[in-house]
């Protein structure tokens, strides 16, 4: 019963790695619109793809981290109440809560183009509380691809960790409460340590497709915010450079498999869908 | 420190001759404080969408659809004005219906075979199945352009098929296994018992179990694949869906049409969920 679907993956998820890690080796020729590549266990690729591209690496991995840290901020409340205080409107809040991811990604993003335009309410509100990034600006600033990051992933941190409060046993709560426990120590030591496989679902399900993305730093950043996503993207499908493209997408891939590894090796698969 | 703060204190200095509260009365900022922050955040989420609704209806001067200037509804009376955006999203939903018939009949065997059999290296075929669902799209999308260049495979709508198939297939599959996994197997023992063959076991047992599951995880791949971007610009080729329509819609000129189908497409599938909701409470309540 597995063979259909196993089989189907391994040409069309595993063989392509394979077909990414040949071409990373390859040298290029030939011109932009015919491009030549041939195989030449040419590992020049990546150190150059690495020293021409070290600020964008650097960057998206701080932006996703940022973005992770902000969706865990926003949601956690939101889940919890959610999870805790809603009662009987608990299904209606979460609809709520899906709702708005059933505007294509793209139109999301664009709408915060017009929020935060320079002459809207945001920039104008922001600015009389003096709490304007440097540049006097949102759009075209860091804060604002931070910001779209956070915004169209932060559904992936609210549901798992809706998800992980919602399992917790109430009356381990009560327990806590009769045995004296500050409300402040009820929710380190129990309500925290229990929403853990929540809270680290959710981090990875917002830092991964945030590193890779390149939506968000094309719409709303400028070219000081490029994310790797936006060097692939370009390497691959304007300037052609497969090779350094490639290289580019390992690294990046490898970086994020430690990761998943190691999560997957602590916690299993379960929590994450 | 807040009032809240002093009450919560004396609250809990007294806990123990006041009555029960509702468990976690106050956290350490007050309930009510928890509730206007919870619903500020929701708030935030729905500001890009109250942004959508209300430019459907604004007339734009030049090309762009990005400040306000003035009513109309014009839009709304022609939404389907511009053929190439019809077009694109006619291909979105095309590919969205037909790579997530595929994927739900692999996905769905393969949740099943990981539920029911722990066999050895079923551990293993967990961690692959998440992988697709990990690997960064920019990454998937490239990997599958190099292996289309690779097979000499032009771009287009079979391509974005196959990309679709490939990360809906591990999101079917995870999705019904989660849903699947606490249903009490031996009905199927009790069935075959009684004299049921293996194949009608299947389709009157095991199947109607599983379905509110396979249905679940059908709508949400479908979604995705309407909603996917990253995956779909690298594997298109000339083919135009929904989401690249919009891409290049940014580059030269964004109709306020984009807005009115957005909003067209959030009300119906609010509609649906409204639909699903009534229909399962009225199967409860019967």
């Amino acid at each position: 019963m597995i063979l259909p679907g196993l089989a189907y993956l391994a040409v069309f998820f595993v063989v392509p790695f394979y077909s990414l890690a040949r071409t990373s080796l390859s040298s290029s020729g030939g011109s932009v619109f015919m491009p030549e590549l041939t195989f030449a266990w040419d590992f020049g690729n990546y150190s150059q793809a690495f020293g021409l591209y070290q600020d964008q690496i650097l960057r998206s991995f701080g932006y996703a981290f940022v973005a992770t840290i902000l969706c865990l901020l926003l949601a956690f409340p939101l889940a919890y109440v959610i999870a805790f205080k809603a009662g009987r409107y608990k299904n209606l809040l979460l609809g709520l809560v899906i709702l708005p991811f059933f505007v294509t990604f793209l139109i999301r993003t664009l709408a915060w183009k017009t929020i935060l335009a320079d002459d809207g309410w945001v920039v104008d509100l922001l600015g009389s509380v003096g709490a304007l990034p440097s540049e006097g600006r949102l759009l075209s600033t860091s804060w604002a691809v931070i910001g779209g990051l956070t915004y169209n992933w932060i559904i992936f941190m609210i549901l798992p960790l809706y998800v992980s409060l919602e399992k917790i046993d109430p009356r381990l709560l009560e327990a806590s409460r009769d045995l004296y426990s500050p409300n402040r120590r009820t929710f380190g030591k129990v309500i925290l340590p229990l929403a853990l496989p929540g809270v680290l679902a959710g981090s990875m399900l917002v830092f991964i497709p945030s590193v890779g993305d390149f939506i968000n730093a094309d719409y709303l950043g400028s070219t000081q915010t490029t994310m790797i996503g936006n060097v692939i993207q370009k390497q691959f499908l304007v300037v052609k450079d497969y090779p350094a493209a490639a290289a580019l997408s390992l690294l990046l891939m490898a970086l994020i498999l430690v990761g998943v590894l190691l999560y997957t090796r602590a916690l299993g698969t379960e929590d994450l869908v | 420190m807040t009032i809240q703060d002093r009450i919560a204190e004396a609250n809990a200095q007294i806990g123990e001759i006041k009555p029960k509260k509702p468990f976690l009365g106050g956290l350490r900022f007050g309930d009510s404080a928890l509730r206007v922050v919870a619903g500020l955040v929701l708030f935030y989420l729905f500001l890009p969408i109250f942004v959508i609704i209300l430019f459907s209806f604004n007339d734009p001067k030049g090309k762009f659809n990005y400040t306000w200037q003035g009513f109309t509804l014009k839009n709304w009376a022609d939404p389907f004005k511009y053929p190439a955006l019809t077009e694109a999203l006619k291909m979105s939903l095309n590919i969205a219906a037909v790579s997530t018939a595929i994927a739900v009949v692999l996905g769905t065997l393969l949740a099943i075979a990981l539920v029911r059999q722990r066999f050895r290296g079923s551990k293993a075929v967990d961690t692959f199945l998440v992988l697709p669902l990990t690997a960064p799209e920019v990454v998937m999308g490239a990997s599958l352009l190099t292996l289309f260049l690779d097979f000499g495979w032009a771009s287009g709508y079979v391509t974005i098929l196959i990309a679709h198939i490939a990360f809906e297939i591990s999101f079917i599959a995870m999705t019904v296994r989660a849903r699947v996994r606490g249903f009490d197997w031996t009905l199927e023992d009790a069935s075959m018992d009684l004299g049921a063959t293996p194949t009608r076991t299947f389709f009157k047992v095991t199947l109607p179990l599983i379905v509110p599951g396979i249905v679940a995880a059908a709508m949400l791949s479908f979604a995705l694949s309407l909603d996917d971007f990253i995956i779909t610009y690298f594997v298109s080729g000339s083919t135009v869906t929904y989401p690249l329509f919009v891409n290049a819609a940014v580059k030269a000129a964004v109709p306020p049409q984009i807005n009115v189908l957005a909003t067209a497409i959030l009300l119906i599938s609010l509609l649906l969920l409204a639909i699903g909701t009534l229909y399962r409470r009225k199967r409860i309540d019967s």
